[in-house]
């Protein structure tokens, strides 16, 4: 869409411009899809009883009643207005105007209101414990889609942060077992994520070999190190080098008693904490900050940056093992930031689905955070889900974050363009 | 690994992006012939920031001369000393965490010998089991029992050699399958429903759930090429998801009756493959190397083919150089990201209808893929994307793995050394700079005879 390219004819480009819109049908179609499959749900396994939604927890000081509705009632008025959402989509897109992002929230919301309280009829959802899990389970997700926002950004593509992440994991686990100190074990997650990130810029950026196969394999050698280690040496002595402690809950005097958000939010970990201050530094360093021009400008157009004075592997580089350093830390979350000590391949693909997030929140901080914290409620809906006895396999359950995701890359993000110069070396002669 | 002069010897283009092609650093600018565009823009990336030797202007040195120097500066002994490295590392690894050589270090300045044996004990013990587990065994009496452990290495590299194919083809179109595990999975179900759930005559039982597997493992991989061509959802993201899918659906179908759980039996596992349905043993029954490997020959061939040889994987690869330029040229990029997804997934597929049919014929689970799905990438990788390259690194893999459980019986070092070993193999020689630094190798592109221009580019951009 850049003028530049319009430059030669600009009056009849401007109206090939206006009838692009009409190219985004994929949200009013994801929307129907969406409302048939609920609809499909009402019809085919109705669900006779009502459902519970608890708003608080025992130790809430400000007590929010508990509200039950009837299953069916609710779930078809939320098919009528899932249906209305849908109709409302087609209607501004049929007048070619784009879908607001707060329809699509909307929409969201709705259609999993509407299925929980069908999945949970005659049952009572613990709607804290839910969003608190949500947090959680996301928390390695953020650092990692950050890690992996800055990496892009920069130019470098980071496919190794399921490798940073497990390393992180590893050596927050083993020093924070030897000393005795979690805060020491976070200090040495982020320089293993460094480290990490030093190699892969390394190799990226002095040998110019294909980030991807660098990233690859980085994850490859992480797992290798950190099992053989596991197995040939904390293994035989875990009392002394893998019984981390863990970090303790530090609710915030005021914050933590509001209401829903309170016990959600500010009931939490060092390590939650710092994800808050991570993902709102990076946000805002990378678009209101000196640091974070130049960082996006070397990633777009590095011939540009270098002709301005910017050094641009040296910006690469550092940026990269930052990017490798919030990672480590990200890293801590499996071990220390939940007390269990390290196991093999214990990440378990967290950094791909990171990458996903990346990719998903379009190389955006706070984007790429909301991805994953949809990833993180996913996931946890399933454990909820699970423990109060659903009609669905649990398996189905399982599956459905990633099904979600599937539909909503295709349906409503479609193609996504990345930093313009991630993934080429900048050679300068 | 492959063959220098070969012309189409590009990298693996493979990319989290439709636009990554960067094939940089591979190749090295010495010991390919500078007919081809590839092998010139490879040839510029190399040369550590210097343009690619413009051939014309140089006058040809003597033959031992260029002989020499295609020795020392060509791919064969950058990926030998990229192995040397590797087993070093390795070496270091047991080393350092093997129990006799901590406790003679306690005592090392006054018996350093003992030090020094100890280590040489650790490290050849475990390299020898290495060895005997997936070349030659030694200790075996006669030629059959002593040659087993080759055919267990041709056995493991069966599914290495199908997957790696599979990635390998999905790069040279650009595109980066991370879903072998997936589209495995899918393959192996498809295919042991098809062994164990019908009777059918011999040959025709196999030909038919191969095909079937085949065909699971494609379509499969094809809703990512679908939807990368229909809605532009990038294929990293969707190959993702679909591996969770596809294993939570396999894992649904293994513990529900009537669909693959084995009757009468509580076990996540289906039944064991009817004699009819399973590969033939090769060289007999004592071995296991098993029908899977001629086909995997045989796929090599394919893909070759395609690749090298067919309209097809002219387009294929220059949709994987340059999309746009395809594009404009006339190639149907959407349908050709299709294509080779279908065709990707079929090879991931083969190497999940080898497993249920050649390799674990007793009934399989949800680990069947073994991780083979994501070793694919590794071997792709150190394939260079290549067919014939990407053959001769599922062996050395497949050697790896076959000694790495004997390694691990025989001197309790843990498997996952290999995993070490093989992933910096791979680094090293994707940077062959980094090698030649250490061994202090010439430059392939000399001072003398390259000329240095004085403009700053960045490769390949678009």
């Amino acid at each position: 869409m850049s003028t530049a390219v319009q430059h030669p004819a600009p009056a009849p480009q401007v109206v090939a411009l206006d009838t692009t819109v009409v190219t985004s049908w994929k949200a009013p179609i994801a929307f129907a899809i969406f409302t048939l499959l609920a609809i499909a749900l009402a019809v085919f396994a109705p669900q006779d009883g009502d459902t519970t939604f608890r708003l608080s927890t025992q130790s809430d000081v400000i007590q929010l009643p508990e509200i039950t509705v009837p299953t069916m009632p609710t779930l078809w008025i939320t098919i009528v207005l899932l249906a209305l959402a849908t109709a409302y989509s087609a209607m501004l897109v049929a007048s070619k105007r784009r879908v607001p992002v707060w329809l699509v929230v909307v929409f969201a919301v709705l259609f999993m209101f509407g299925f929980l309280t069908w999945a949970a009829s005659g049952a009572a959802i613990p709607v804290i414990g839910l969003l608190f899990g949500s947090l959680s389970l996301a928390v390695p997700l953020i650092y990692g889609s950050l890690a992996g926002v800055l990496g892009e950004r920069v130019g470098v593509i980071n496919i190794a942060i399921e490798g940073q992440l497990l390393a992180g994991a590893f050596t927050a686990a083993v020093v924070a077992s030897i000393t005795g100190q979690p805060i020491l074990g976070l200090i040495a997650a982020m320089v293993a994520g460094m480290l990490v990130g030093m190699v892969l810029a390394a190799f990226a950026i002095k040998y110019f070999v294909d980030q991807v196969i660098v990233g690859v394999v980085l994850n490859v050698l992480v797992v290798g190190l950190t099992s053989f280690f596991f197995s040939q040496v904390l293994a035989p002595n875990a009392a002394a080098l893998n019984t981390p402690p863990r970090f303790e809950r530090l609710p915030i005097p005021v914050l933590s008693e509001i209401p829903i958000i309170g016990p959600v939010l500010f009931r939490q970990t060092l390590v939650v904490y710092l994800m808050y201050v991570a993902v709102a530094l990076v946000y805002f360093g990378l678009f209101h900050t000196k640091w974070g021009l130049r960082l996006r400008a070397v990633g777009e157009h590095p011939q540009a940056a270098d002709t301005v004075g910017i050094k641009v592997n040296r910006t690469r580089f550092w940026n990269v093992a930052l990017a490798g350093a919030i990672a480590g830390l990200g890293g801590t979350f499996f071990t220390i930031g939940s007390g269990i000590a390290f196991n093999k391949e214990m990440t378990a693909g967290a950094g791909f689905i990171a990458l996903a997030a990346v990719i998903f929140g379009q190389w955006d901080p706070i984007k790429a955070t909301l991805a994953a914290l949809l990833f993180g409620f996913a996931s946890n809906l399933q454990n909820t889900l699970s423990v109060i006895g659903s009609p669905v396999p649990s398996e189905f359950m399982l599956m459905l974050p990633y099904v979600v995701t599937i539909f909503a890359v295709a349906g409503l993000v479609g193609k996504v363009r990345g930093p313009a110069a991630a993934g080429k070396p900048y050679i300068k002669s | 690994m492959s063959d220098p002069r070969q012309p189409d010897a590009v990298g693996p283009t493979g990319s989290s992006k439709a636009d990554l092609d960067a094939d940089i650093a591979i190749e090295e600018p010495g010991a390919v012939s500078p007919e081809t565009e590839g092998a010139e823009e490879d040839a510029r990336a190399t040369a550590g920031g210097a343009v690619a030797a413009q051939p014309t202007d140089v006058p040809p040195p003597s033959r031992w001369h260029s002989t020499l120097h295609q020795i020392t500066t060509g791919n064969a002994i950058i990926s030998v000393l990229a192995v040397l490295l590797a087993l070093l590392v390795g070496a270091i690894m047991i080393a350092f965490t093997d129990e006799r050589v901590q406790e003679a270090s306690g005592y090392f300045f006054a018996r350093p010998g003992d030090t020094f044996l100890a280590i040489w004990e650790s490290v050849s013990g475990a390299y020898s089991a290495l060895f005997q587990g997936s070349v030659y065994n030694f200790r075996r009496d006669d030629f059959i029992s002593g040659i087993r452990p080759l055919t267990e290495t041709l056995t493991f590299a069966t599914p290495l050699i199908a997957g790696g194919l599979g990635v390998g083809l999905a790069f040279r179109v650009g595109m980066f399958n991370i879903g072998g595990r997936g589209q495995m999975l899918i393959a192996a179900s498809v295919a042991g429903w098809l062994a164990f759930g019908f009777d059918l005559p011999w040959g025709i039982h196999m030909l038919v759930a191969l095909l079937g597997g085949l065909i699971g493992g494609a379509l499969w991989a094809g809703i990512a090429g679908a939807l990368k061509a229909r809605t532009g959802a990038h294929e990293v993201i969707v190959t993702i998801m679909l591996n969770y899918v596809a294993f939570y659906l396999v894992s649904w179908m293994l513990r529900t009756p009537g669909l693959l759980q084995a009757p009468g039996s509580s076990n996540p596992k289906t039944p064991a493959m009817k004699e009819t349905a399973i590969f033939p043993a090769l060289l007999g029954p004592q071995f296991n190397l098993h029908f899977g490997f001629i086909l995997v020959v045989v796929a090599t061939v394919i893909v070759w083919w395609i690749l090298s040889r067919s309209s097809l994987g002219f387009r294929f690869r220059a949709v994987g150089e340059n999309p746009n330029a395809a594009r404009v040229a006339g190639i149907n990029v959407p349908s050709m990201y299709i294509y080779a997804m279908l065709i990707s997934g079929a090879l991931l597929g083969l190497a999940g209808v080898s497993q249920v049919l050649g390799t674990v014929t007793t009934g399989f689970t949800a680990g069947i893929d073994a991780g083979i799905g994501f070793d694919a990438i590794t071997v792709a990788l150190l394939g260079r994307s290549t067919p014939w390259g990407i053959f001769i690194a599922g062996i050395l893999f497949g050697a790896f793995k076959a000694g790495g459980f004997s390694m691990q019986a025989a001197e309790g070092v843990p498997i996952e050394i290999v995993l070490v070993v093989q992933s910096l193999i791979v680094l090293f020689i994707a940077a062959p700079p980094l090698v030649r630094t250490i061994f202090r190798l010439p430059d392939p592109a000399s001072p003398k005879r390259r000329p240095v221009p004085n403009v700053t580019q960045e490769v390949k951009a678009k």
